[in-house]
């Protein structure tokens, strides 16, 4: 079971401002995902269950969103972009350079499952391109060396715990 | 330069925070536009001629008076009106948005509020995209803080008029900033255009007449209730009034979002953020985000205004500009872009569905030295398959590069044609993996 007592209250609270239980929905995929890390079927049918809908609803929405990891990702979910702008400022070379120190092709993650390796679309953040998402947080303006100085980090972060 | 009316106090430490908005004369448009009729609010925003900042350009006040005045169900039970703000800024090349979330997400409260007393809403919300999620917090931060003043709530203001915001996020996908995709999104629902008519203003939201706004366009109507009409309409063009917030991005010297009278032209736009990186030739420029159509370097002596842009035959879109120089390749930009509306194409229609894996996978062919000449000509064949054929414009937009670029660069494709190769690569350069897998773990 993903949804605990505080999902539970939050999603009530959202109550009075989304007149459906379908509304309640993406929220809650948020929630669950926040806390598990990914959407499995199991999950969904937790969400089906919790909300009372069918569980097909679930299962086309948390399919039709990207952000819903339906496999279960790496600690740090690296999310590249590669649209237009990045690609102009350089995210290819990047995402090379990240392929190569972690050993895994985009889309995969590393076997320690400690990586996830995404590329993603515009990110809203073209005018300090190239950029890269880790978890919930953007890096901008990115070249080969603080991308090496952030990745540094992260596994500091990742050893630390 | 103009004076700048939204971003004045960008970068200014606690921008975002009530205190400092109210500091700056903020929410006293909200209290001015209380004492004036909901119809005087509307023709006071008709008279600034303030259009959308979203991508159409449609004038807001218009928009606004579209609006049912006493919507009733079938029953005769008055029906609630509501108020969206589109923040899923997902357009490649656009990221004004993110900036006014960040430092000015009072402004945009404010400018939701008027909108929600001209058209008579009781609740507004503001659809944010998933990926922004240090901004929802910031903005789920001042909408607690706006409540708390007494600014949202039951009694706005103290008046007898209920309106409250709820911040609601998405999960990716670009097609979710298409209106009717949003409110389909809104309602928990897969991010899927829906069939107009009915209009948002009829059927929107939860089944309810609906007005959908961008983030800009709403952060614009303070300063014109505090400052009138006649001020923002000064700036601009006859037709379309104010600054507004230029996304610059790509090959220029400085890039960033920069506030301008809406009509400077494309080279003064270029020239004042430093021209182009490194003093390079300019290539081709991409006017307004991603689905605008480029222009080419002799084509940048026209004003960005909606219909400038429109008569030159690409649109102001989004705001977003792109820069692209010399060095870069042409078809592979138009194949990243194509590449980007194959995966984000809804599915619904099978002409978008299927003309947008074509023409990625022609693209990208024909830049790896595998095209046709067959191929050049076959892209207009299938880009009139698509454009006006479909529930929803983002067909219309893929046809934006496609065209264009084959249009304005032929030789370029045809030396790719012709050569077997990209002319623009080193012999023995290998396309990168991820073009070829597509691959992404969230599949
Ligand atoms: C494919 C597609 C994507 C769109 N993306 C956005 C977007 O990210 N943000 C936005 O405000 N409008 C977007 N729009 C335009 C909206 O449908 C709508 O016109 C706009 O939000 C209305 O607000 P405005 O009148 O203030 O411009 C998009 C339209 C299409 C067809
Ligand atoms: S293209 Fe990468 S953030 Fe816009």
């Amino acid at each position: 079971m993903i949804i605990d007592q505080e999902i539970s209250q939050r999603i009530d609270a959202l109550r009075t401002h989304l007149p459906t239980e379908q509304a309640l929905l993406l929220p809650l995929l948020h929630e669950m995902q926040a806390k598990a890390g990914w959407i499995s079927r199991e999950a969904m049918a937790e969400a089906a269950q919790f909300l009372k809908i069918p569980l097909a609803r679930v299962v086309e929405v948390a399919t039709f969103y990207t952000m819903y990891n339906k496999a279960p990702i790496g600690k740090k979910h690296l999310q590249i972009c590669t649209n237009v702008t990045c690609f102009l400022r350089g995210s290819d070379h990047l995402l090379a350079c990240l392929e190569k120190r972690l050993g895994i092709h985009c889309g995969e993650t590393t076997a320690d499952g400690q990586y996830t390796l995404s590329e993603v679309e515009c990110l809203a953040a073209c005018g300090t391109a190239p950029v890269m998402q880790v978890n919930d947080d953007y890096h901008e303006n990115l070249d080969e060396s603080s991308l090496e100085g952030l990745m540094n980090r992260l596994d500091q972060e990742l050893k630390n715990g | 330069m103009a004076e700048k009316l939204l971003t004045r106090y960008n970068d200014t430490p606690g921008s975002h925070t009530l205190n400092f908005y109210r500091s700056v004369n903020g929410y006293q448009a909200l209290e001015k536009a209380l004492g004036m009729t909901a119809d005087a609010v509307i023709d006071e925003v008709k008279k600034s001629n303030l259009r959308g900042r979203g991508g159409a350009g449609f004038p807001t006040g218009m928009k606004w008076s579209f609006m049912p005045k006493a919507p009733v169900d079938a029953n005769g039970v008055a029906k609630p009106k509501y108020l969206v703000c589109n923040a899923d800024e997902g357009e490649p090349g656009t990221f004004k948005d993110r900036l006014l979330l960040t430092q000015h997400p009072h402004m945009l409260i404010e400018g939701m509020i008027i909108a929600g007393h001209a058209i008579g809403a009781s609740r507004g919300y503001i659809y944010v995209r998933g990926e922004f999620v240090r901004e929802t917090q910031r903005l789920e931060a001042a909408v607690a803080e706006a409540r708390a003043a007494g600014y949202l709530g039951s009694q706005v203001m103290g008046r007898p008029w209920s309106f409250d915001i709820c911040v609601y996020r998405g999960a990716g996908a670009y097609i979710c900033g298409e209106e009717t995709a949003l409110l389909n999104s809104l309602e928990g629902k897969r991010g899927e255009p829906r069939l107009k008519p009915p209009f948002p203003a009829q059927v929107g939201a939860f089944g309810m007449p609906t007005c959908v706004n961008n983030v800009e366009t709403f952060c614009a109507v303070p300063t014109i209730i505090t400052d009138g009409a006649a001020k923002f309409a000064a700036i601009g063009t006859e037709r379309s009034g104010g600054t507004r917030l230029f996304c610059v991005s790509g090959h220029i010297e400085k890039p960033g979002v920069y506030e301008l009278p809406i009509n400077i032209t494309l080279r003064d736009l270029i020239a004042h953020c430093g021209g182009v990186r490194g003093g390079r030739k300019l290539k081709a420029v991409i006017p307004g985000g991603a689905s605008a159509p480029m222009l080419s370097a002799e084509e940048i002596d026209v004003a960005m205004d909606f219909d400038s842009l429109a008569k030159a035959g690409t649109m102001a879109g989004s705001g977003g500009v792109i820069v692209i120089d010399e060095t870069a390749c042409i078809v592979e930009v138009a194949a990243r872009l194509l590449k980007f509306y194959e995966h984000e194409s809804c599915g619904q229609c099978s002409q978008c569905r299927e003309g947008s894996h074509w023409l990625a996978r022609m693209f990208q062919r024909i830049e790896e030295g595998g095209g046709t000449d067959a191929d050049l000509d076959m892209i207009a064949g299938i880009c009139s398959n698509m454009a006006g054929q479909t529930i929803c414009a983002f067909a219309d937009a893929v046809t934006g590069p496609a065209l264009s670029s084959v249009r304005k660069f032929r030789a370029e494709f045809e030396a790719h044609v012709r050569q077997g190769c990209c002319p623009l690569k080193p012999a023995d350069y290998v396309p990168s993996a991820h073009i070829k897998h597509h691959a992404s773990a969230r599949l």
